[in-house]
């Protein structure tokens, strides 16, 4: 294991995202995963909440990674919105580092609103001070958790917790609850400079 | 030369019913017959059972030969065989051919004891909702209470559809593909179509052509045409044939593309081999099946009762039974909040594209019926 720290750290990291979600889905609630990738975090609020639990995945191979883990999972493009779902038919709608790369962030987050009752966001904070270092030397961050070049990264829409912040109270989202982490820790100073990864909870005002 | 992952020589095998069935449309049978094939073997408590439904033009030969001289295997041994996705190590699977076809169940070709002539056009309108139920009495024939999966394609994926909404409580998982809840207008128009083909044809005489010692074979011909036509995308047929012509411009009427004398062909085998009277049947069938009718068009209260879980896919070329009308099948699921996937698959074949082995189609398939549980353990 020790020859592998760099993967056991990045599996902490989404460990640690799973966690602080678990602590705000309800047991035996209805979750709907949007960007579900191969379906471990539904598969995670299954075994721990019981979660009666679907996922949203464009990607073929994730799609069926996500079938073989035994998650429900619809196949369609977020960027379509979510018309196949009816209002307030969720108990909560998660977007787990996503939102960054969605071309129509607005109606996306709008979409989650009217689909569940409370809504997760996460994504990396570009506010991350190793970001803004990277920047002060000329070069586009890259991270373990903006792993992309400049080139090839899907992340159309990056963003800061204060950008984030600014766009809930613009658009009379609710936040209910804001988690920042780094490396697993939850940082509490200065957050939008230190903080890795940023978590919200939030609903519809 | 047998394949290894073949279901090798098969053979049918037909269930007489003497129970008189009501149809839907208030017709009785008094008896009939229904062929069918097996593949696999059931298990000790029947929990590993697989009905699959056929569409429009497919039969009970699912899979196999019949002889080692057969040119060709049933219609989807793509799909069903040993270690195949549909795999017959674990799945005992049936197929047949549904009440009014012309393989063998009892259809038009089939003599009507009243009369001792061929039922033609007496023989009634029969709908899914009758195929349905016919298909529950040949699985009582069976000893089996409970199918593992139900799975069809298009006119079959509405089979599998209204298994899960007449006896909610004999069947565990549906496996929807290509299909819709209902069919558009345009849709019923290509079916329209292909019926006054058949219809006008001096030949058809009413349905009643076998005591003239004729077949509508042009009117067959030109249905099953249309037929093609609607199956494929533009683009599959674009790569498929082009404007590729057979020889030289000829300005004349003949087959001169390549398309034309692929119908051409398509269409002269179907009708040497395909009854008119079950073709008619079978687009009505399709036609009539609209299980949301009776709830004011509400698709989602027709699928109330429902407890199977449910594989739903379509084919992004489809146009005939287009993915958005499987959405409509995925939404009523998830309003009803039952267990549901659904995938969209990337092809190019159109409607056709359900019975091509296409990688990730089949891998689709086969990682769902993976998930299904047989056996001991099944019961929830």
């Amino acid at each position: 294991m020790q020859n592998n720290v760099n993967i056991t750290n990045s599996i902490q990291i989404f460990r640690q995202d799973f966690a602080i979600i678990s602590g705000w889905v309800k047991f035996g609630s209805k979750v709907l995963d949007l960007g579900c990738g191969d379906g471990e975090l539904l598969q995670f609020l299954r075994s721990s909440l019981e979660v009666k639990g679907y996922g949203v995945e464009k990607d073929d191979a994730n799609w069926l990674a996500c079938m073989k883990n035994g998650s429900n999972v619809i196949q369609m493009d977020l960027e379509d919105g979510l018309s196949g779902f009816e209002d307030q038919s969720f108990d909560t709608v998660v977007l787990s580092q996503t939102l960054q790369a969605m071309h129509k962030t607005e109606e996306i987050v709008q979409e989650m609103l009217r689909v569940g009752r409370e809504v997760i966001v996460t994504f990396p904070n570009f506010g991350y001070w190793r970001n803004r270092l990277q920047i002060t030397n000329g070069r586009m961050p890259v991270s373990k958790i903006l792993p992309y070049q400049w080139y090839d990264t899907p992340n159309v829409h990056l963003c800061t917790i204060n950008d984030f912040d600014e766009f809930c109270k613009n658009h009379k989202i609710t936040i209910l609850e804001r988690c920042v982490i780094t490396d697993t820790k939850a940082v509490n100073f200065m957050p939008n400079l230190l903080g890795n990864l940023a978590m919200y909870r939030l609903k519809a005002k | 030369m047998q394949e290894n992952n073949s279901v090798g020589i098969v053979a049918p095998q037909t269930a007489h019913f003497n129970t008189p069935l009501t149809l839907k449309s208030g017709a009785v049978l008094q008896q009939f017959d229904l062929v069918y094939e097996t593949y696999g073997t059931l298990n000790a408590d029947k929990s590993n059972a697989v009905l699959i439904c056929h569409a429009l033009s497919g039969t009970h030969h699912v899979a196999g030969k019949y002889s080692e001289a057969d040119k060709y295997p049933g219609w989807w041994d793509n799909l069903v065989g040993p270690n195949k996705p549909l795999d017959t190590n674990k799945f005992f699977v049936i197929g047949v051919n549904n009440l009014g076809g012309c393989h063998g169940s009892t259809g038009p070709i089939s003599t009507n004891p009243a009369t001792n002539q061929p039922w033609g056009s007496q023989f009634p309108v029969v709908t899914v909702e009758d195929w349905v139920k016919s298909q529950a009495l040949l699985a009582d024939y069976l000893g089996i209470q409970q199918l593992a999966a139900v799975v069809g394609g298009s006119l079959g994926g509405m089979q599998a559809l209204q298994w899960t909404i007449a006896y909610p409580e004999r069947v565990r998982h549906a496996l929807v593909i290509a299909s819709a809840p209902n069919l558009t207008a345009q849709n019923m128009a290509f079916n329209e179509v292909a019926r006054q083909a058949i219809i006008t044809d001096p030949e058809f005489h009413g349905g009643d052509f076998y005591a003239h010692g004729v077949l509508p074979r042009r009117g067959l011909r030109i249905a099953r045409m249309l037929g093609h036509i609607t199956y494929l995308s533009d683009d599959a047929m674009g790569a498929k044939f082009g404007r590729k012509l057979k020889g030289d411009i000829k300005y004349s009427f003949d087959a001169e593309f390549e398309m034309e004398s692929y119908l051409r062909y398509q269409g002269d085998k179907f009708a040497g081999e395909f009854d008119a009277n079950t073709y008619l049947r079978m687009t009505r069938a399709l036609d009539y099946y609209d299980p949301a009718l009776d709830f004011d068009g509400d698709l989602s209260a027709a699928l109330k009762k429902v407890t199977a879980k449910f594989l739903v896919v379509s084919f992004t070329s489809d146009w005939r039974f287009s993915p958005a009308r499987s959405r409509e099948i995925v939404k009523a699921l998830l309003d009803n909040e039952r267990t549901v996937s659904y995938a969209e698959v990337t092809a190019a074949h159109g409607h056709d594209a359900f019975l091509m082995p296409d990688k990730h189609y089949h891998d689709i398939l086969r990682a769902y019926l993976n998930n299904v549980e047989v056996g001991s353990h099944h019961a929830k």
